[in-house]
């Protein structure tokens, strides 16, 4: 508490000598958005000191952080999909969504703000709100640390309105999934070093012999996006008080320590990470266990030792030596193996409880993400192999397979467990209503279906265009012609982007009624309720 | 199996450490070499490192996400050199912090951009892509069309460079501004850019508007050097160390 008051204040001494001397407006606007944080912490320290210490019973877990982890991911998943709905409709009808007088709404400054709206806005929610949860309760201990659980969850919330409004002005390291520049970055470290502390405090707490599977996954992805993020964010900034600076590496170095940094941003927050939440949710959910614990084990060790190989995969054919690119290949293709290991794992958990899949929406939710998952990590080693790659790299392919793995295995399992998380953390025997999440289901899949299909078709056919000679030996296409005939394709996608979305509004309304006390309160309180039960019982 | 694994999950520190260690020998195999073997970088003739004005339009490439729909990496294939050109070498972004290469072309590559166009149809390009190109999805960059460039850190942004180990001299820095603005008014005495920068750098009023120098001074400066620094009639691929 007296640390985070610390904080504040030298946040608050340090923001106002930035505004003062700030090298360019964005600093300065960004210098005050931290006073702001900075006061309003500082506010809410001596408040609470002034209360007599921070209340919270030490024999209950800590669940309030988790709750405002659920709101937030809500709030950020429809800030960042509508931001990509927004730049989906500025590629499909660039006369109509584009602002001539306003740079910051152009399709280069909403692209970040889209992409780490949903995979560190929405998705680092998920996992700051899931990640809590889990290891308070495989380990029956309260979250370590007081007050840091809060400080890692309001960081992370500043560091993400810095990224985002960073991106609208202009403030860019320029590297894709590592956008914000050089204070952002030091900010984040901070508070990723917090929950690093938090997480394994708590585990240190625990009450339990074994540390569970989840908690592995989490501390994997916790420790190794730590050592990404400063290695692949390092940077001399032109001054103390500038928002530009310059990354540390140049050209070939630069692009492969990027693509290790980015792969693995996929590989250990995007996979692990969310695998974790399938290793705890999916057998509760289905009330069975675990499948095969002999199989978690290789499927851990296997993954994260070797996802980290796979980076050079997004340099075929590029300038990076073909020694490198090799070796990306052929983890990359290995890395087939574990990815499937998980997700047999995960599927035949639901031996025993396959009749769930038909009463149970929540359960299929989880379901479908896993076989997406399956189908995701079987195309991405399908397209590292460099003659595949040869057609489908820069194509909308490229766009069509991220898609489904965000759409269908993040974004599902990430929907699952709030499903789940809701009623048990208001304490409800079930959501309000499990006919809108049926509706949020299958609008949700539909989406899905029409995005990665239209991105399949698109790629395919623009990759092929590239390449097309006429019988004379000429290239066939311009590039435009490529463009234009791509029309179809990206109205399709947008339609898909936007039923997805109202999916995620569809689940918000059902998760506001079950929280606003119109699902049935569960009997006895601490006791976890499952749908499948309060189905039968009506 | 269950006995030799136990260790990891009883004891969060040995699992801590066990993670670190199997995550990080993937990365160290792969990057870690690039730093020391000689040939990841070939030997060529004519690279130099960015004019303050290219810097600064670089730096407006990246402020504007360009890179997000423009590759700047032409690969060996057939077609794509015969599109674009040579394919590109990891000696041309050697300067490059960050590198640009993209990963996904909304729009073409623009690795070999430098002299395809002329000045006026990239000013007309930006300000309404769609006025050239019908069938263009590129966003309008009208907005910056007049607006003064900002080039009163040039030298700070040269300086953090040189420190990163680009050759900036010291004297090339403490001529940041005035290299600046003698490259965009080809009136002015041009010896000294020459001499830091050498013969081939282009001189211009890039914008057609001499009053003032714009961001589309820098931009158009940068994308019209694109890709010509590399003297090719030099270059033999086939020979030693570039054949890897």
């Amino acid at each position: 508490m007296i640390a985070v008051l610390a904080l504040s204040i030298v946040g608050m001494v340090w923001s106002l000598c930035a505004a003062a001397f700030a090298d360019d407006a964005p600093f300065r606007i960004h210098a005050y958005v931290i006073l702001g944080a900075s006061i309003l912490s500082s506010i809410a320290c001596i408040g609470i000191l002034g209360d007599g210490g921070p209340k919270g019973r030490a024999d209950r877990y800590s669940d309030d952080v988790i709750r405002a982890g659920v709101y937030a991911s809500l709030f950020w998943g429809v800030v960042g999909m509508l931001v990509g709905v927004v730049i989906a409709c500025q590629l499909a009808w660039p006369t109509l969504f584009y602002f001539p007088g306003e740079g910051w709404l152009n399709f280069g400054r909403l692209r970040p703000v889209h992409t780490s709206g949903v995979v560190f806005a929405f998705g680092g929610n998920v996992l700051l709100a899931t990640s809590f949860y889990v290891v308070q309760r495989t380990c029956r201990a309260r979250m370590f640390g007081g007050i840091a659980p809060w400080f890692v969850f309001w960081g992370y919330q500043l560091f993400i309105v810095l990224a985002a409004s960073g991106y609208v002005m202009g403030v860019t390291q320029g590297k894709e999934y590592a956008e914000p520049e050089w204070y952002t970055d030091l900010w984040l470290t901070i508070v990723w070093v917090m929950y690093l502390v938090v997480f394994l405090g708590t585990i240190w707490k625990r009450k339990e012999p074994h540390i569970y599977v989840a908690n592995w996954f989490y501390l994997a992805f916790i420790v190794t996006i730590a050592v990404l993020h400063i290695t692949n964010n390092l940077a001399v900034p032109i001054g103390p008080f500038s928002s530009k600076s310059y990354d540390v590496f140049a050209g070939v170095q630069d692009a492969l320590t990027q693509w290790w940094y980015g792969h693995n941003a996929v590989g250990f927050f995007l996979t692990a990470a969310f695998l974790a939440i399938m290793y705890y949710f999916v057998p509760k959910r289905a009330e069975r266990p675990i499948y095969s614990y002999r199989l978690s084990i290789v499927h851990f060790w296997a993954l994260i030792f070797i996802y980290i190989w796979a980076g050079p995969h997004h340099l075929h054919y590029t300038a990076l030596p073909q020694w490198a690119q090799t070796l990306g290949m052929t983890f990359s293709i290995m890395l087939w193996m574990p990815s499937w290991g998980g997700m047999i794992n995960g599927l035949m958990t639901l031996s025993g409880a396959w009749d769930k899949l038909r009463t149970d929406p929540v359960l299929r939710m989880l379901f479908a993400a896993i076989g997406f998952y399956g189908m995701a990590t079987f195309e991405g080693p399908v397209m590292s192999i460099r003659e595949v790659n040869a057609l489908s790299h820069y194509t909308d392919w490229t766009i069509g397979h991220v898609h489904s793995g965000a759409l269908g295995w993040v974004g599902f399992i990430s929907f699952g467990a709030i499903y789940c998380m809701v009623p048990w953390l208001w304490k409800k025997q079930r959501m309000y209503s499990n006919a809108l999440i049926e509706w949020h289901f299958w609008i949700a899949t539909l989406g899905i279906l029409l995005y990665i299909a239209a991105m399949w078709v698109s790629g395919i056919q623009e990759g092929l265009m590239w390449r097309e000679y006429t019988p004379q030996g000429f290239l066939a296409h311009t590039f435009v012609e490529t463009v234009a005939a791509k029309h179809v394709e990206y109205v399709v996608r947008m339609v898909g982007g936007l039923l997805y979305l109202s999916g995620v509004l569809i689940m918000i309304f059902n998760v506001w009624r079950t929280i606003r006390g119109d699902a049935p309160a569960a009997v006895e309180p601490d006791k976890l309720a499952y749908p499948a039960n309060a189905v039968a019982a009506e | 199996m269950k006995l030799s694994h136990g260790i990891f999950e009883r004891h969060s520190l040995i699992l801590l450490i066990g993670i670190v260690i199997v995550v990080s020998i993937g990365g160290l195999v792969e990057i870690a070499p690039l730093f020391f073997i000689e040939n990841t970088i070939e030997k060529v003739e004519g690279m130099r490192p960015y004019t303050p004005l290219e810097l600064a339009g670089r730096d407006i490439y990246i402020r504007e996400g360009c890179y997000l729909c423009h590759s700047q990496m032409i690969r060996p294939l057939k077609d794509e050199v015969e599109r674009y050109g040579h394919y590109s070498l990891a000696a041309e972004s050697m300067y490059d912090h960050p590198f640009q290469w993209g990963s996904k072309r909304l729009g073409p590559d623009l690795a070999r951009v430098g002299g395809k166009y002329s000045d006026s149809w990239h000013k007309d390009h930006l300000i309404n892509p769609r006025s050239v190109v019908p069938e263009s999805i590129m966003p309008p960059y009208a907005f910056m069309a007049e607006r003064p460039l900002d080039d009163h850190n040039i030298a700070a942004k040269m300086k953090a460079l040189q420190v990163e180990g680009v050759p900036y001299t010291d004297e090339m820095i403490a001529n940041a501004r005035e290299d600046l603005a003698a490259q965009a008014d080809p009136t002015a005495d041009g010896r000294k850019l020459k001499a830091h920068y050498g013969d081939k750098v282009i001189r211009r009023d890039f914008d057609g508007n001499p009053d003032k120098v714009t961001e589309y001074d820098a931009l158009i400066a940068y994308l019209q050097m694109l890709g010509t620094l590399v003297d090719f009639g030099k270059y033999h691929p086939e020979r030693g160390d570039n054949n890897r």
